[in-house]
């Protein structure tokens, strides 16, 4: 194994500042933008268009079934998917702490590339930084990202409505626990995979049959609860949902119960929710089911007319309680 | 083995009309355990029980009856020059008389969360220029795992590792909630993770000394449906025992493994527990053999005048004297974002319970 390091040298400016963009980011992101290496990236684009940013700090940087360089992309690419809108290109900011392994740094921008083609994106634009040991955590990585959203697609947080049905695109808790337990928080191996995946194909698809889909959100940090109740707040309904219809894996569901966990607080990379008009649902699940990203797809409730702003869970005894937003710290940093 | 959940809900049910069927007094259940009260309040429990049935929380939350002088004495560990604090979670955000682990964390001071005590001994291990200090709180469940790291830290030659013994015992809290006599009480939801460890004999004395029936329960909705389903049996038969509904996992005589290593490095003193004040026998300290592992020895820390705040009232919530919807402060000031008191922090607080399943509104 290569043991050289990333000194403060790296990110001074000089010779090993160039030869660090160049035989790192250049060499794997390579593109006819990004290769102008102008101060800006400049390109057309026609249309709305969705812009977001997001940070990225895991620890661990390499985890089962991702990486944060793949994180990184999906992070920003969902969110601008989440908006209906096309994913086109992203930026890439890294501040690395003096020390990172250069192999490390490289397996990263690697792991970036195989992201962005799985999405479709180009990373056109770029910043490295380096900072002294114990101002940063191995790597922080920012992606900023730009989508253009199609003509006549309006989707939008405060814009689920009463009798519209709830749908998650899949199993939820994967990636929360997939972090914790190569933590070794969990005392044992729980098997699992982080479930970090490009969404903008499969909204796509969906937006392309259903274009009247009234929300798409992809419950990240805070989980499944923390995203409805978003929901059930900007639009101002309320939000029921079955406890036993909501898709948690063996391992999630055990590594949770151990740990005094609740998997509908847990993070998700590559899930999403959609809330559509009833009479649109079946026709929305058949095109979710067809895609790798989408397959366990399944209604788990609806917006309802009675207590805006409030989620309820309705419990596998038939009880009903509030699913309420989490407060402070669930969890060490995991996403 | 387990059982597929629509089976599960299926036998729930049919567990639940058992009770209707038999439940004709008006009684007062109290489950001891904190995550027992969380579980009930997370499957809605509370809300398919007959009316005639009252379920009580009780004092079964370790961060809940640890005493504000010891979060204060944690806060001036944290203090100390080249010390990792290495804590559960739930410690970090109970605030004790000025501040919180938290707030001193992000002043700077290196306090880490972590899952098991082992991890506190890698961190010492990978940390040999720092005193790394771990924060034992926990009853019988976690007392054995906190004396293994003590007795591995031993094996290894660790000289940085410390434990600050904040754990104590269930049975001497029990009792005295029945000596105090505030709440009455038909039954008792014994607690399965330290009957686990302790032994399903270790509450004999409640049926004994106090008439009162016990049934130990586990943590699953069925588990929690059938230990309150023998409660009531035995209630309305009038013949107080202690029934052992966790068979797969607790024994009559306990964990013999896991309480020689608990008397191997723990030795039982008087502590003082928030709510019920001080209780003799009901606290554990390192034993002399192991005295330079314990931080409360090898650091005696001042600790300033304890302010308790006089407006909140998780001393009685934790005996079980109030529902947390009586108190002055919860959901108007005191919520898990802002929580006054560590009833309303920890994952097995009552107030917790009360506020995140909604109780509130």
């Amino acid at each position: 194994m290569n043991e050289e390091k990333i000194t403060l040298s790296y990110g001074s400016g000089g010779r090993l500042t160039h030869k660090l963009i160049k035989d790192i980011f250049i060499r794997h992101l390579d593109n006819s933008i990004l290769s102008q290496m102008n101060d800006s990236a400049t390109f057309e684009l026609n249309g709305r268009i969705a812009f977001t940013t997001d940070s990225y700090v895991v620890n661990p940087m390499f985890f089962p079934g991702g990486d944060i360089g793949r994180l990184a992309v999906n992070g920003t690419v969902n969110d601008i998917a989440m908006m209906g809108a096309e994913p086109l290109y992203i930026s890439l900011g890294v501040i690395i702490e003096e020390g990172l392994l250069l192999e490390e740094l490289e397996k990263v921008v690697i792991s970036i590339k195989d992201a962005a083609e799985e999405a479709g994106v180009k990373v056109v634009t770029g910043d490295t930084k380096v900072v002294e040991k114990g101002k940063a955590d191995k790597l922080f990585i920012n992606t900023s990202g730009v989508g253009v959203i199609p003509e006549g697609i309006d989707i939008r947080g405060d814009n689920a409505r009463p009798g519209d049905l709830i749908i998650v695109s899949g199993t939820i808790g994967d990636h929360g626990i997939a972090i914790l337990s190569e933590r070794g928080a969990l005392g044992f191996s729980a098997s699992l995979e982080s479930d970090t995946s490009p969404l903008n194909r499969l909204v796509a698809s969906m937006i392309d049959t259903v274009p009247d889909i009234h929300v798409l959100r992809d419950p990240t940090r805070g989980g499944l609860a923390e995203t409805l109740n978003e929901i059930a707040q900007a639009s101002n309904a309320g939000i029921e949902i079955y406890e036993s219809e909501i898709p948690v894996k063996g391992a999630v569901k055990n590594a949770c119960d151990l740990l005094g966990l609740d998997p509908l607080y847990i993070a998700n990379e590559g899930k999403l929710i959609a809330i559509a008009p009833e009479e649109r649902v079946s026709l929305l699940l058949d095109i979710m089911h067809s895609s790798q990203y989408g397959k366990d797809a399944k209604v788990i409730g609806k917006v309802t007319g009675s207590h805006p702003g409030i989620v309820a869970l309705i419990t596998k005894l038939g009880a009903k309680r509030i699913l309420d937003m989490p407060s402070g710290e669930l969890l060490p940093r995991i996403c | 083995m387990s059982i597929p959940d629509y089976n599960k809900v299926q036998l729930a049910r049919s567990i639940l009309s058992e009770i209707v069927s038999i439940s004709r007094r008006k009684i007062t259940i109290m489950e001891f355990c904190g995550t027992h009260t969380h579980s009930i309040f997370r499957s809605g429990i509370r809300d398919i029980l007959p009316e005639n049935i009252t379920m009580l929380s009780g004092p079964g939350c370790p961060v809940c009856v640890t005493d504000n002088r010891d979060i204060d004495y944690c806060i001036s560990l944290s203090s100390m020059p080249d010390t990792i604090i290495a804590t559960f979670g739930d410690m970090i955000r109970v605030p004790g008389s000025l501040k919180s682990l938290q707030d001193v964390r992000a002043e700077g001071k290196d306090i880490r969360v972590v899952y098991s005590s082992m991890s506190a001994l890698e961190i010492a291990e990978n940390n040999q220029d720092k005193n790394v200090i771990f924060l034992g709180v926990g009853f019988e469940t976690t007392a054995p795992t906190v004396a293994g790291s003590i007795i591995e830290a031993e094996k290894r030659g660790l000289d940085n590792f410390f434990v600050y013994s904040m754990h104590k015992l269930t049975p001497p809290a029990m009792k005295a909630i029945l000596d105090l006599g505030e709440v009455k009480l038909d039954g008792i939801l014994g607690p399965g993770h330290v009957s686990t460890v302790i032994g399903s004999e270790a509450w004999n004395f409640l049926a004994r000394d106090y008439a009162i029936p016990v049934s130990i329960a586990g943590f699953d909705i069925i588990d929690i449906l059938l230990g309150i389903k023998m409660l009531v049996e035995m209630i309305e038969k009038g013949e107080p025992k202690v029934i052992n509904t966790y068979l797969r996992a607790v024994k009559p005589s306990g964990n013999r493994y896991a309480l020689d290593i608990m008397n191997e490095v723990f030795d039982v003193t008087d502590s003082y527990w928030r709510g019920l004040g001080m209780l003799p026998y009901s606290g554990l300290k390192i034993r002399e053999k192991y005295r330079r592992f314990d931080a409360s020895v090898q650091f005696p820390v001042e600790v300033k005048e304890c302010v308790e705040n006089k407006i909140c009232r998780c001393g009685e919530v934790i005996r079980g004297v109030i529902s947390p919807v009586e108190c002055l402060l919860f959901d108007k000031i005191c919520n898990p974002g802002n929580p006054v008191g560590p009833c309303m922090v920890s994952s097995e607080g009552t107030c917790s319970a009360y506020y995140l399943y909604g109780a509130r509104r």
